[in-house]
C-alpha cells in the first residue's frame, strides 16, 4: 500500500480511458520482456505507526548519553529551539532551489542573509550559499586557486584535519597536481618547512585554524610569504571559535572554508552538515556554488536572485566552476537562524564559555599523575593530552563508564597513540568535568 | 522587506546562555584575539521568529502549491520520516563515536540503518554494493566517475580519455566527467527521443571510458537500445553509469543492474521523497556491481557473524574517502522509513502512478502544446511553447502567468536541446483535481498567447515581487549586505 497515492480506481480508470490504454503496464510497453527485473525482492509494506516503532527502536539502540567530550571539527554546541522551529516549515523544506525568484523571495533572502552574516563572521567580503561539508568545501576552494593561479602546487600544512586530507587525495589521486605536507612542530605550522615549499608553482597554501590538535595560530607571516610568490591562503576555521579569534580576513586570506556544523546543526552521525565558503570579490567569478544577489524588481523594489549563474553546470556543463547543483540551502537556513539568535554579542559569549570551560578541564586534567595537557600553544575548546597508556585503550575503558573522552590521535598520526584530543563545548557541566577527570585518573591508577 | 540586519537594535538579545558555572575567566593571547566583534544582527527571539516565519511566506513549496518541476520530482515528503529523522538517538550521535574504542556498541542502530537501507538499494536495482556516502546527486556522479576511473587504472586501460553523454543529460553530467579528468562526448537524440545508435557507434573506439546515460532519459522517454548500447560500450571495456535521477518512473519494472549498467547513483529527493530544502541537502548513494566493488569509498558497513554492525576501513584498491563520514544520514533516515513503509507493493505503484499523471497531462495538454516526441511517456513529459513563441509569448512568460495562478512552474528551457521546453513532472502524490485545474490554467495561457500576448510581460502580478533584473544582479555583485557596491555609491 502506497498511502501517498490520491487517485482513486475510478479516476484512474478515467485517466486510463483519456490517455487511450487500457492498463497500467500499457504505459511501460516501451520495457521489453527482456528488461524485467530479475528479482523485486523488498519486504511487504507497513503501517505508519509500525514503522514509528521499528525506526524508533533503532534509534533507542544509539547511545547518545555517552558524555561527549569528542570534537575533531563537529561538536556537540547547543541548538536553540527556534532553529528547528522555524527551518522546519514547509515552505522551506519542501521548496526546491529557487528557479522562480518571484514565488521563491523567502529562500533567496535568508540565503543572502546567510552570506551576509559569514561575512560578518570571517571578515571576508564574498560567501557563496554554501557547499556540502567542511571537507568538501575545502576541496573547491584548492580547485577555485588552481583556476585562479593556472598554477598545480598545493601546500598542505599538517595540521589541517587529516578528515579533510584524505578527501582532497582522493579527489586529486588521478590528476596530475602536486601536494605537500608540512609537519606540525609543537602543535603549529612549521614556517621554516612552509618557506621551503613555497614557490612560484604553488597555486596555494592551505591552512586551518584552530588546527587538528586545537591549537590556535596567528597565520598573518605564512600569508604573507605566500602572496610573495603568488600563491593564494586558503584557512579553514571554526565559526564558533571567531567569536573570540582573529579573523582570517585579518590575517590576510584569499579563500576562507570550513565545517557550519557548529552554527545551529544536530550531529547527526555526520549530516547532512554545512560547508561554507567565503573570498576576497575579486574572485567571486571563479566561485563554486549558489550566490545570491541583490538586485531590483521591475517596480524598483529590492528582491534577490541566484546571480552569476554563468559559473553554473547547467549553463556551463564541462566547464563550469564545479559540477555541484545541490548545495545544503536547508542547512545555510538553520546556519542563519542561529546566527540572528545568537547575535553579535551572544557568538562573543558563547566562545567565552568554550574557552573558559576548556581551559578548566586543562587545569583539572593537569592534575592528573602522568597526564600531560599539551601548552606549546594556545588553544580554544579543544586541546591535546599526553596519556601514560595508549590513548585507545584508555577512551575504550572510559567508554565504559559512560564518556566518549576524546579522539585518540593515533588513528591519524603514527607515533602518537598515547595522545588524546580533547574537546570542551559549553553544553559541558562543571560536574561532567570533574566526573571525567576522576573517571580518568580512576582508569588510569 | 527589512533584512533581519536592518531590525537590529545595539544591545538587544535573542538567545541567553547561562552564567559559567568554572571558576576560570581565561583570555585569548593579543596576536591571535578578534579585534572587533562579528558585526551580527542583535535581535529578539520574537523579532528572529517573526522575520523568518514572514520569510517563508513568501515560497512556493510542495506543502502550499502544486509544484510539477520536470526532473526534479517534487513528489509530497511525508511527515512521519520528517519526525522520525529529529529522534534525539540520530541526531545527538557523534559521527566520531562509531570509530572509537567500545563506541561500535553504541552506534549499532544507525549502522543498521545503513546497512539495511544498502540491502534494499541493492534489490530495487539490481547492483551488488552501495555507499551511502555521497552527499548529493552530483557528488554521487562524481563519485561514480572516480569509480570508473580507479577501474581503468587497474586494468592498465592507458589509452580512455572520453565520457559519452547524451544531448539530453543534466549539466551535471558533463561536468563531473570533467572534474574527474575526463573529456566529454556529445551524442545526439534521435526523433523518438532516444539515442542515436549511428552516432554512437561512430564516436565509440578504444579511448572512451564509458557513457553515461539517464534512463528515463530527460526527455522522459525509456531508451529501448539499452542493451546494444550497453553491448558497444563493454565492447571497449568501458564503463555503463546509470544516472538514477528518474529511477522513480521505473522502480520494479526494471533494474539497472540487469540492464547492463555498471554503476548508478539514487537521488534519494526524487525516488525516496526526501525534502528538497529549498536547494539541499541531498544524498547520492552509489550501487555498483562485482566489477567496481573493491574500488568503493571507505568506510563499509559490514554485518558480522553475530548479527552487529561494524565500520570496515579494510580495502586495498579503494578510491579512499569521498566525502568526511558516512553519507547525509539525516536524509538517509527518511529514506529508509520511507521504502520501509511503502514495501515492495508500495515502491511499484509509485512508479505506475507517477507515469500515469505523467501521461494525463500530456494526453490532455497534447492539443495546446507542441509535443517533443508524440509517444507514451514515462514520468514526465516534454513540449515546447514554440507556437506561442510565435505570438510573442515564451516559455518563461508562461512560468510566470502561472505563478500569478498559484502554481509553480514546470521547469522551463530544459532539456536545453529543446527550444522553449517546458518539462511537466506532476508525480504520483498529485490528485487528479489538482491536475485538472493545472491543465485548465495551461490551457487559458495558450488562449491568452492568442488574445492579448502583451498581458503576459507584466506576470505575475500578485507576488511580493514582479520580475527582477537579474542584468544588474550580475553587474553589481552585492552578494552581502555589508558590501559597498558602485551603485551605492552613486
Amino acid at each position: 500500500m502506497n498511502p501517498y497515492i490520491t487517485n482513486t480506481p475510478q479516476e484512474v480508470e478515467q485517466m486510463l480511458k483519456d490517455i487511450g490504454v487500457g492498463t497500467i503496464d500499457g504505459l511501460f510497453a516501451d520495457i521489453k520482456p527482456e528488461h524485467k527485473p530479475q528479482s523485486f525482492d523488498l519486504p511487504k509494506g507497513l503501517s505508519e505507526y509500525e514503522v514509528v516503532r521499528r525506526v524508533t527502536a533503532l534509534s533507542l539502540k544509539n547511545n547518545v548519553h555517552v558524555v561527549p567530550f569528542i570534537g575533531g571539527g563537529y561538536y556537540d554546541h547547543y541548538i536553540p529551539s527556534a532553529v528547528p522551529a522555524l527551518t522546519s516549515r514547509g515552505e522551506f523544506y519542501t521548496a526546491y532551489t529557487p528557479y522562480q525568484p518571484e514565488c521563491a523571495q523567502g529562500t533567496l533572502q535568508a540565503l543572502f542573509e546567510y552570506q551576509s552574516s559569514m561575512s560578518a563572521l570571517t571578515g571576508m567580503e564574498v560567501s557563496n550559499a554554501s557547499l556540502y561539508d567542511g571537507g568538501t568545501a575545502l576541496y573547491e576552494a584548492m580547485m577555485m586557486a588552481i583556476r585562479i593561479t593556472g598554477r598545480h602546487k598545493v601546500v598542505m600544512d599538517g595540521g589541517v584535519s587529516p578528515i579533510y586530507r584524505k578527501i582532497l587525495k582522493t579527489y586529486t589521486h588521478h590528476l596530475s597536481y602536486q601536494f605537500e605536507e608540512t609537519p606540525v612542530v609543537h602543535g603549529q605550522s612549521s614556517r621554516p618547512e612552509m618557506e621551503r615549499l613555497l614557490d612560484k608553482d604553488t597555486a596555494a597554501v592551505i591552512l586551518q585554524n584552530p588546527n587538528f590538535f586545537g591549537a590556535i595560530d596567528d597565520f598573518t607571516d605564512i600569508i604573507q610569504k605566500a602572496h610573495e610568490v603568488g600563491a593564494l591562503a586558503i584557512v579553514s576555521v571554526y565559526p564558533i571559535s571567531l567569536g573570540l579569534l582573529k579573523t582570517p580576513a585579518d590575517m590576510g586570506a584569499d579563500i576562507v572554508t570550513g565545517e557550519g556544523q557548529s552554527l545551529g546543526l544536530p550531529l547527526n552521525f555526520g549530516g547532512p552538515y554545512l560547508g561554507f565558503m567565503c573570498a576576497r570579490k575579486k574572485y567571486i567569478r571563479k566561485m563554486p556554488g549558489r550566490i545570491v544577489g541583490e538586485t531590483v524588481d521591475s517596480k524598483g523594489r529590492r528582491c534577490f536572485v541566484n546571480t552569476l549563474q554563468a559559473r553554473e553546470q547547467h549553463i556551463r556543463r564541462e566547464k563550469a566552476t564545479s559540477n555541484i547543483c545541490t548545495n545544503v540551502s536547508l542547512c545555510a537556513l538553520q546556519a542563519a537562524v542561529f546566527m540572528a539568535l545568537v547575535g553579535k554579542n551572544g557568538l562573543k559569549e558563547m566562545a567565552q564559555l568554550n574557552l573558559d570551560k576548556a581551559e578548566y578541564a586543562k587545569h583539572m586534567l593537569s592534575k592528573i599523575k602522568g597526564v600531560e595537557v599539551k601548552r606549546s600553544s594556545p588553544t580554544f575548546n579543544e586541546f591535546t593530552v599526553h596519556l601514560p597508556k595508549d590513548a585507545s585503550q584508555v577512551v575504550g575503558a572510559m567508554m565504559q563508564k559512560g564518556f566518549a573522552a576524546g579522539f585518540p590521535l593515533g588513528r591519524y598520526y603514527p607515533g602518537m597513540e598515547r595522545y588524546l584530543l580533547v574537546a570542551v563545548t559549553e553544553k559541558r557541566t562543571r560536574e561532567e568535568i570533574d566526573r571525567y577527570v576522576k573517571t580518568l585518573e580512576e582508569i588510569l591508577a | 522587506m527589512e533584512l533581519i540586519f536592518e531590525k537590529s537594535t545595539e544591545g538587544r538579545k535573542g538567545f541567553a546562555f547561562g552564567a559559567s558555572d568554572v571558576p576560570v575567566r581565561a583570555q585569548v593571547p593579543a596576536p591571535y584575539a578578534r579585534k572587533e566583534d562579528a558585526p551580527l544582527p542583535q535581535v529578539s527571539e520574537l523579532d528572529v521568529v517573526r522575520h523568518y516565519t514572514r520569510l517563508s511566506q513568501k515560497n512556493f513549496s510542495i506543502d502550499t502549491h502544486f509544484y510539477p518541476l520536470g526532473s526534479c520530482t517534487m513528489k509530497y515528503n511525508p511527515k512521519f520520516t520528517e519526525s522520525l529523522s529529529r529522534l534525539s538517538g540520530f541526531t545527538d550521535l557523534h559521527p566520531l563515536l562509531a570509530q572509537l574504542s567500545g563506541g561500535e556498541r553504541w552506534t549499532q542502530g544507525a549502522l543498521e540503518v545503513l546497512y539495511e537501507l544498502e540491502q534494499w538499494m541493492c534489490a530495487m536495482t539490481g547492483f551488488k554494493h552501495f555507499t551511502m556516502q555521497p552527499l548529493a546527486g552530483a557528488h554521487g556522479e562524481l563519485t561514480g566517475i572516480m569509480l570508473m576511473a580507479a577501474y581503468h587504472k587497474h586494468k592498465n586501460n592507458a589509452r580512455k580519455k572520453y565520457v559519452i553523454i547524451p544531448d539530453s543529460a543534466h549539466g551535471t553530467n558533463p561536468a563531473s566527467a570533467a572534474i574527474a579528468g575526463y573529456e566529454t562526448i556529445s551524442i545526439p537524440s534521435n526523433k523518438e527521443g532516444g539515442m542515436d545508435l549511428e552516432a554512437l557507434k561512430a564516436a565509440v573506439n578504444e579511448e572512451t571510458a564509458g557513457l553515461m546515460m539517464t534512463v528515463p532519459s530527460t526527455y522522459g522517454v525509456f531508451e529501448p537500445n539499452i542493451t546494444e548500447i550497453a553491448k558497444i560500450i563493454h565492447g571497449v571495456d568501458g564503463i555503463m553509469y546509470y544516472d538514477g535521477a528518474n529511477l522513480n518512473a521505473v522502480l520494479g519494472r526494471c533494474r539497472p543492474g540487469d540492464l547492463g549498467f555498471d554503476v548508478m547513483h539514487i537521488n534519494t529527493h526524487k525516488t525516496f521523497t526526501t525534502p528538497h530544502g529549498g536547494g539541499g541537502p541531498g544524498a547520492g548513494p552509489v550501487g555498483v556491481n562485482e566489477k567496481l566493488a573493491k574500488f568503493l569509498p571507505i568506510s563499509r558497513v559490514i554485518k558480522r557473524g553475530d548479527g552487529t554492525f561494524a565500520l570496515d576501513y579494510n580495502y586495498t584498491d579503494t578510491i579512499g574517502y569521498i566525502a568526511s563520514f558516512y553519507g547525509n544520514f539525516g536524509l538517509l533516515v527518511r529514506a529508509y522509513a520511507y521504502i520501509l513503509m511503502l514495501g515492495k507493493e508500495g515502491l511499484l505503484e509509485t512508479a505506475n502512478h507517477a507515469v500515469l499523471n505523467a501521461n494525463y497531462i500530456m494526453k490532455k495538454l497534447a492539443p495546446y502544446y507542441k509535443l517533443c516526441f508524440d509517444r507514451i511517456c514515462m514520468h514526465e513529459s516534454v513540449f515546447s511553447a514554440s507556437k506561442q513563441a510565435e505570438r510573442g509569448v515564451h516559455a518563461i512568460d508562461i512560468a510566470k502567468f502561472l505563478i500569478d495562478e498559484q502554481i509553480h512552474p514546470p521547469t522551463v528551457y530544459f532539456p536545453i536541446s529543446v527550444p522553449e521546453a517546458i518539462m511537466i513532472e506532476p508525480t504520483e502524490t498529485e490528485s487528479k483535481q489538482t491536475m485538472d485545474y493545472y491543465i485548465g490554467k495551461m490551457v487559458e495561457a495558450d488562449k491568452l498567447s492568442q488574445e492579448n500576448p502583451a498581458a503576459f510581460k507584466e506576470f505575475p502580478k500578485t507576488m511580493p515581487i514582479s520580475r527582477p533584473d537579474e542584468v544588474k544582479a550580475a553587474r553589481d555583485v552585492k552578494t552581502s549586505y555589508f558590501l559597498v557596491t558602485s551603485s551605492d555609491a552613486s
